[in-house]
């Protein structure tokens, strides 16, 4: 009975009170700070109209004609013009074809890839034998196809080929480096230490000089390496050094109990650490593997220092014709629009999936 | 008895030690006979002599003084000079304006707030390298002639030929000076809590304009404003366009990514740390530098060291816009001399001693504020 009277006396739950809104004026103008911050953004939107100014209104839009772009304004008819160099670099016109389907192939594999449904041991083996397949294709010498060395490819297939590869090879060997630097033996942890904080310490562009000058000098003759593929060996160093880091936050994270388990099951160490721990430390540390994946696409650009034509070497390139007015600005703007969207792109597919793990372990 | 053995957890790791360290050594030795045999095919000649040798290169534009008649040795000093030089002014000129943009990203203004939002967004998207030669090619194609500069504030040019601001050259006794004030400065600041306040007014007061009345006499500051003359600006100071797209670059690619480290320091803090200052009856100064600053400190410093030696990695980018840092000055040499292994063995020893060396300062510094649990 005394439940039914507590029952009937209970409040009913009340409503939330209706955000409260601020009238515009009072947001921007309220007190002396808020005021003066709106001055100031003011300030800048109109010490910014030049440069809308040049980008927009003055600009030439659409021409053939190159001298029509010595207005003033900017040349946008020149990417359109130089679209192709810029996408392809030095590829043979007629064989453009080819990187165009690798960069198709890369968009649908990664589109195939957002979903975490799909993540597991295949997906890893589909991805290897796509590279594989673009990169035959690139490489041609096969069916009809004519070969293309590597001097000649160029643009966006070779910063999105630097960027997947780097990673992609360098995740194995972080795993170990990871491993190695939180193992009980101290001449592997000691090395595993040197490697990572060495190549930590050092600026990539170093990396890229020892790969590109010294390591001819490193290596027998009979092992001749191209230009490309020793950028690609100092971009994948790079990687596995950060990677390494990244994947020992999450190691660090696994508590003791789970090894202890494993070992209580009689599961021997190595099944333990590869099926038991990798997998809980890979998946808690996706958001900083994301952040180390932008960083690598923002640093194939650095490969333009040692002459391998990458996008913006190819963006570079393409402004010298002296056909046009030198139009740099523009195409340094256009490269850096595209290496932007890559990267936002992988930032907010980070969040959304970091959302979706916090959404996970609340059920 | 083998199988026993192995199954010894002792034996086997020291087992697996000796395997990997032999390995090691034998890499180390197969790359060293490697080199060897390349060098005498190529007959190339491997050591240091060259150091002394005369450089017979220009370098543009240094901090040091230096003519191609000088040796290769202090050349790569002018270099690391150089790269010291801009590696100091980008990360305390970042720090402050990084400062700024977290603060207006953390005000409640949202026009301001966003803005600076779609800057951060906007710049750490980019690449630096790509940022760089933006602005490098903004500054040699677009700008105008000298004769049309940009003059924003009287004594201060922009134009093709770089941006010149006025020149300050202190007197004879000038450098003495700052040094003095500056220690006066921090005796001042150490021993402030131990006068009376009243005290402190007046001494700092009276310091203040005894510097003042010195440093007019000692400095006999000589400001030189630049002008056009004929095809050119004449007088000032000139900062090379090189020099200022990298500086620009620089600044603001390293002070976006220190504004989110000093944000997510700041919220971090968690609300109820001001209230509690607020509710303990603590001025509002007193809960921002006594109570917030010191917690937030404590996170932002780990990630704010590694931004500071980001940077200074990233002047090697100078190489980008042709500022003639340590790794241009390293890349002349090579072609100059063939000197590949010496050089980038310099490059690399460099750096490493940089980091390593901020890394133990840094471990000890965070040892320093690190929370002491009881």
């Amino acid at each position: 009975m005394n439940y039914a009277m507590a029952a009937t006396e209970l409040v009913a739950p009340r409503k939330a009170p209706p955000a409260k809104r601020m009238p515009i004026l009072k947001v921007l103008f309220g007190d002396m700070l808020s005021a003066l911050l709106t001055l100031g953004a003011v300030a800048v939107i109109l010490s910014l109209l030049p440069a809308f100014r040049w980008a927009v209104t003055d600009a030439v839009w659409l021409t053939d004609d190159p001298s029509a772009c010595r207005s003033g304004g900017a040349c946008w008819a020149f990417i359109e013009a130089k679209f192709r160099f810029i996408m392809f670099g030095l590829y043979p016109p007629g064989e453009q074809w080819r990187p165009a389907t690798v960069i198709a192939l890369l968009l649908g594999m990664t589109l195939i890839s957002l979903s975490p449904a799909l993540w597991g041991r295949k997906l890893v083996y589909v991805w290897a034998a796509a590279v594989c397949a673009m990169l035959t294709l690139m490489w041609g010498g096969f069916a009809g196809l004519s070969h293309v060395s590597t001097a000649k490819w160029g643009g966006l297939p070779v910063t999105l080929l630097l960027a997947l590869l780097s990673l992609g090879l360098g995740f194995p060997f972080a795993i170990l480096l990871a491993l190695g630097r939180r193992s009980s033996l101290p001449i592997l942890r000691l090395l595993s230490v040197g490697l990572i904080e060495t190549v930590r310490g050092l600026p990539l562009v170093g990396l890229l000089f020892v790969a590109s000058i010294l390591l001819p000098l490193l290596l027998p003759p009979e092992l001749d390496i191209d230009k490309l593929g020793r950028t690609l060996a100092a971009l994948t160093v790079f990687s596995a050094a950060y990677l390494a880091e990244v994947l020992r936050g999450g190691l660090q994270a696994i508590p003791p109990g789970q090894v202890e388990a494993a070992q209580a099951l009689g599961i021997p160490h190595w099944k333990a650490i590869r099926h038991i721990v990798l997998p809980q430390a890979i998946q808690k540390v996706i958001p900083p593997l994301t952040n180390t994946a932008i960083v690598m696409v923002k640093n194939t650009s650095l490969v333009i220092i040692v002459g391998v034509f990458d996008m913006l070497s190819a963006g570079r390139s393409a402004a010298m014709d002296p056909l046009w007015p030198g139009p740099y600005t523009e195409a340094y703007l256009f490269v850096g629009v595209i290496y932007f969207s890559i990267c936002v792109g992988i930032s907010y597919y980070a969040r959304w999936l970091e959302l979706r793990v916090k959404a996970k372990d609340y059920r | 008895m083998l199988s026993t053995l192995l199954d010894n957890r002792h034996v086997r790791s020291v087992a697996l030690q000796v395997l990997l360290l032999v390995g090691f050594a034998s890499l180390l030795y197969w790359l060293w006979s490697n080199t060897a045999e390349n060098l005498t095919a190529r007959g190339i000649h491997v050591g240091f002599e060259y150091l002394h040798r005369q450089a017979n290169f220009p370098i543009s534009e240094s901090v040091l003084p230096y003519d191609p008649s000088d040796t290769f040795g202090w050349a790569y000093l002018v270099g690391l000079t150089n790269t010291a030089a801009i590696s100091l002014l980008a990360i305390v000129a970042s720090t402050i304006f990084g400062l700024f943009i977290a603060l207006i990203r953390l005000a409640r203004n949202p026009l301001a707030s966003g803005m600076a939002a779609s800057f951060v967004g906007g710049v750490r998207n980019m690449p630096l390298i790509v940022q760089l030669l933006f602005w490098y090619a903004l500054a040699t194609t677009l700008l105008p002639a000298p004769k049309q500069a940009f003059n924003p504030f009287p004594g201060i040019y922009l134009s093709l030929r770089g941006l010149y601001v006025p020149s300050v050259s202190l007197g004879p006794y000038g450098f003495a000076f700052l040094v003095a004030s500056a220690a006066l400065a921090m005796t001042f600041w150490r021993f402030r809590q131990s006068l009376p306040w009243i005290l402190r007014g007046v001494s700092a007061a009276g310091t203040t304009l005894g510097m003042f009345i010195l440093g007019t006499i000692a400095l006999e500051p000589s400001v030189n404003l630049p002008e056009l003359k004929g095809f050119n600006f004449a007088g000032g100071m000139r900062l090379s366009p090189e020099f200022a797209a990298l500086m620009l670059g620089l600044i603001i690619y390293t002070s976006v990514f220190i504004s989110e480290v000093v944000r997510g320091g700041i919220e971090a803090v968690s609300r109820g740390q001001s209230e509690a200052g607020r509710a303990l009856g603590l001025s509002e100064r007193q809960t921002m530098f006594r109570i917030i600053v010191p917690q937030a400190l404590r996170v932002i410093i780990p990630p704010m060291t590694s931004q500071y030696l980001s940077t200074v990695k990233n002047t090697t980018l100078a190489l980008a816009v042709g500022y003639p840092e340590l790794g241009l000055v390293v890349g002349t040499v090579i072609n100059q001399t063939g000197q590949a292994i010496e050089s980038i063995a310099i490059l690399l020893s460099v750096f490493l001693t940089i980091s390593i060396a901020v890394s133990f300062f840094m471990n000890w510094y965070n040892a320093r504020v690190a929370l002491v649990t009881r």
